[in-house]
């Protein structure tokens, strides 16, 4: 590999305070019980800053903020001025947005590269989005459902709502949840990962900068406690929650029998699939960025790789010469490719299952590299002779590591692809059209690439069949979670 | 001479487009006739044929399956003297026949309005399109006895899902009847699966049965039952519509919320490119 010098980003742009409190009603304010925690800098386990621990009492009181914000400003207002504040935080976005991707680079561990170009425009463009449906949702296509509960023009914001974010995109989850929410006239308290509040509490600096009335965003730090308090407070009408599949299920049992109305972005175990007409190299692009990508913290990574029997060994030379050229180390620096894993606890469950790999009778290997000394590291990872009923080929890693499977046939590749609990996303690579819509037709997946992976459009709803959840978000679809329909 | 004596009819569960009793061998007195009992083993065996029938239904053209649904409209016209004499009011038998008029039209026209292409910014082509979610257990509702019946099944299955409905334990002639019209549609066996007897006993079976996408609890009164079943459907995290309130207007517009909720989105990309 070319030795290439530090192209650090630099974080002077960034003014980290070093502690924070809870945004409620349009504040930040001290938290009930005075709990805190600290977020940390996973690339070197630096202390970015303390934060405030929401307990049962501060959810109640953003929950109530945000009634009162519901019933007196935002539901009243006209979807026009709605719209306006919308994209004035899209615009101070994409002001602000080198300081919220190095920010996010600094709380998160992802390459800044990945922060810049990917996270943070899409943000932006989530925000332009949706602030464009405020005032148009009556022409949304969605009639009126003789069983609501609420009546008046249609369709309805539905009121309060708790939504509940991961660690692995936070800004651009927090965008995903806000922005349809607001524009369809909701009032929001919003929950971040415990390990990456930072860019949220910068958000509700934005929010103040863009004079949104109080109470209409409320952002609550805290862990799966304030969580559990958020989605169960009786005052909330939608939850929705983007995370793991296990805690997916926890919220759907706590809501049952209520009247919230429930949506789920949940875990995914992809197939990536690629035919023996494939062109190589591309195929090979799309594969490192199925499952590398984000350091494979992604619910939707390609992190089973199915090929076709014929090209295997082919494809999976080119794959390995392509990973010895990644660059692993600091986020910030402009040449890294795979930054560090976001927790301790992450490392381990990737460490578990790469282990359980490997007792299980899969062949491991990485590219040689060198990782940093202080910090969460994993070595990009692929395991090759994976059955389907190792535990490597059927629970979600959430890390760097890619599991392979061959096949001979369409249909194989088929039943292969949807033998999962799964069913978030797919991804097929072959130069044959009536092949790809074939294969689109039969897997069960929310969002299938084709000659492509991992792409995100705020138009392009995003969603999950079977465990992997349900409800879209994005595009005119993603309205319907947001609106009493 | 003497007066002609009559020939009753066996009022049996509708499973894989046959006719079985219970494989329990029970039956329970209702509405002056014996009606199968049918247990946890028939909400499974009911399962198993409604997944089998999946592949064909969803995969038949939405043309086809509009044909289908008309053609159970058909059938329900001719035997609307069958459903009165079973105290089905003749209005009502209309509105379910009108019903499944409405709902064989959407079959090729929900994709088109639920779905379309996305204007993503990059060189992609970009097409969103609803699929039917799988295997859907329902609970129809007490009363109307045929119109809501009618109006739970036809919105689940005109896009291509199957489904197992818990019938009205109190009035089940009319959906053992309407089993009668659906075997002669030209509907395909096991696409609509029907089960007589106590929700008690096969709804929770259904609601924790791991090979059903989606549960529709429109018929469920008791508040605790309905979030009992809803606790048991997020073990594979079911797609859940809740409960109607019993004073609910079957005769308004439906929406097309009871279709769209059994649907998932799909999304496809492919880059654009010389």
């Amino acid at each position: 590999m070319f030795e290439y010098a530090p192209a650090p980003e630099s974080r002077s742009v960034v003014d980290l305070k070093s502690s924070y409190g809870l945004f409620i009603d349009g504040k930040f304010v001290d938290p009930a019980d005075g709990g805190s925690f600290k977020s940390i800098n996973p690339a070197s386990e630096e202390v970015l800053a303390e934060i405030a621990e929401g307990g049962a009492q501060d959810v109640d009181r953003a929950v109530r903020a945000a009634r009162e914000a519901y019933e007196k400003v935002w539901g009243p207002m006209p979807g026009r001025d709605r719209a306006k504040y919308l994209f004035r935080i899209a615009r101070i976005i994409q002001e602000r947005s080198r300081e919220l991707a190095v920010l996010e680079s600094l709380d998160n561990g992802k390459p800044i590269k990945e922060s810049r170009d990917v996270d943070l425009p899409l943000v932006a463009a989530h925000f332009f989005y949706y602030a464009g449906w405020a005032d148009k949702l009556e022409h949304a296509g969605f009639s009126r459902r003789p069983t609501s509960q609420h009546s008046g023009p249609n369709p309805q914001p539905l009121g309060v709502a708790a939504q509940v974010i991961p660690w692995n995109f936070p800004l651009l989850m927090l965008s995903w949840k806000i922005a349809p929410a607001l524009a369809a006239g909701n009032t929001v308290v919003l929950k971040p990962a415990e390990t990456t509040p930072l860019t949220a509490l910068l958000f509700a600096e934005i929010c103040q900068q863009a004079d949104l009335p109080p109470g209409v965003v409320n952002i609550v730090t805290g862990a799966g406690e304030t969580g559990r308090a958020l989605v169960e407070h009786d005052g909330v009408d939608k939850v929705a929650f983007t995370g793991s599949t296990d805690v997916g299920r926890a919220i759907a049992r706590a809501v049952a029998g209520s009247r919230k109305k429930l949506t789920l972005e949940l875990g995914g175990k992809a197939a990536n699939i690629v035919f023996d007409d494939a062109p190589v190299d591309q195929a090979v692009e799309g594969i490192v960025n199925g499952i590398f990508f984000n350091q494979g913290h992604v619910c939707c990574a390609g992190s089973r790789l199915l090929i076709q029997e014929s090209v295997a060994d082919r494809v999976l030379e080119s794959l390995k010469r392509r990973m010895a050229q990644l660059r692993i180390g600091d986020p910030l620096d402009k040449n890294t490719d795979i930054g560090a894993i976001n927790s301790a606890a992450q490392l381990a469950r990737i460490k578990e299952l790469s282990d359980a790999g490997s007792a299980e009778g899969a062949e491991r290997w990485s590219p040689p590299c060198e990782l940093p000394e202080r910090g969460f590291w994993f070595a990009p990872t692929i395991f090759t002779g994976v059955t389907q009923a190792h535990r490597i080929a059927r629970e979600e890693i959430f890390g760097p590591v890619l599991s392979v499977l061959t096949f001979r046939t369409p249909a194989e590749a088929v039943e292969k692809a949807n033998n999962t609990p799964y069913g978030l996303s797919a991804g097929i690579w072959t130069e044959k059209g009536s092949r790809i819509l074939w294969m689109a037709d039969r897997l069960r997946a929310g969002v299938v690439w084709a000659n492509t992976f991992n792409k995100f459009d705020p138009t392009s709803p995003f969603g999950g069949y079977k465990e992997s959840g349900y409800g879209r978000e994005g595009g005119r679809h993603g309205l319907e979670a947001y609106l009493n329909v | 001479m003497s007066e002609r004596v009559a020939v009753r009819k066996t009022y049996k569960l509708f499973v894989g487009g046959k006719f079985p009793r219970s494989e329990s061998g029970r039956s329970y007195l209702v509405q002056d006739s014996n009606v199968s009992l049918a247990s946890r083993k028939d909400a499974r065996d009911a399962v198993l044929a409604a997944r089998a029938a999946v592949k064909g239904w969803a995969g038949a053209t939405a043309y086809n399956r509009g044909q289908i649904l008309y053609r159970v409209a058909e059938m329900l016209e001719g035997r609307r003297e069958q459903f009165v004499a079973l105290g089905v009011p003749a209005d009502e038998v209309d509105a379910a026949t009108d019903r499944w008029v409405w709902y064989a039209g959407w079959s090729d026209k929900l994709p088109q309005v639920y779905g379309g292409s996305n204007p993503v910014a990059g060189p992609y082509f970009n097409l969103s399109a609803p699929e039917p979610t799988g295997v859907v257990a329902v609970v129809a509702p007490e009363t109307p006895a045929l119109l809501g019946l009618v109006s739970v099944i036809a919105p689940a299955i005109v896009t291509g899902n199957t489904v197992v409905v818990a019938a009205s334990p109190t009035a089940p002639l009319a959906a053992v009847t309407l089993a009668e019209v659906l075997a002669t549609s030209d509907v395909p066996g096991g696409v609509v699966n029907i089960l007589t007897g106590r929700l008690s006993e096969t709804v929770p079976t259904l609601a924790a049965h791991m090979d059903v996408n989606a549960i529709d609890l429109t018929g469920v009164t008791d508040p605790e039952l309905a979030a009992d079943l809803e606790v048991r459907a997020a073990e594979n995290l079911k797609r859940v519509l809740r409960p109607v309130p019993v004073d609910h207007d079957w005769l308004a517009d439906p929406g097309l919320g009871r279709m769209t909720a059994l649907l998932e989105t799909k999304t496809v990309w492919h880059p654009k490119g010389v």
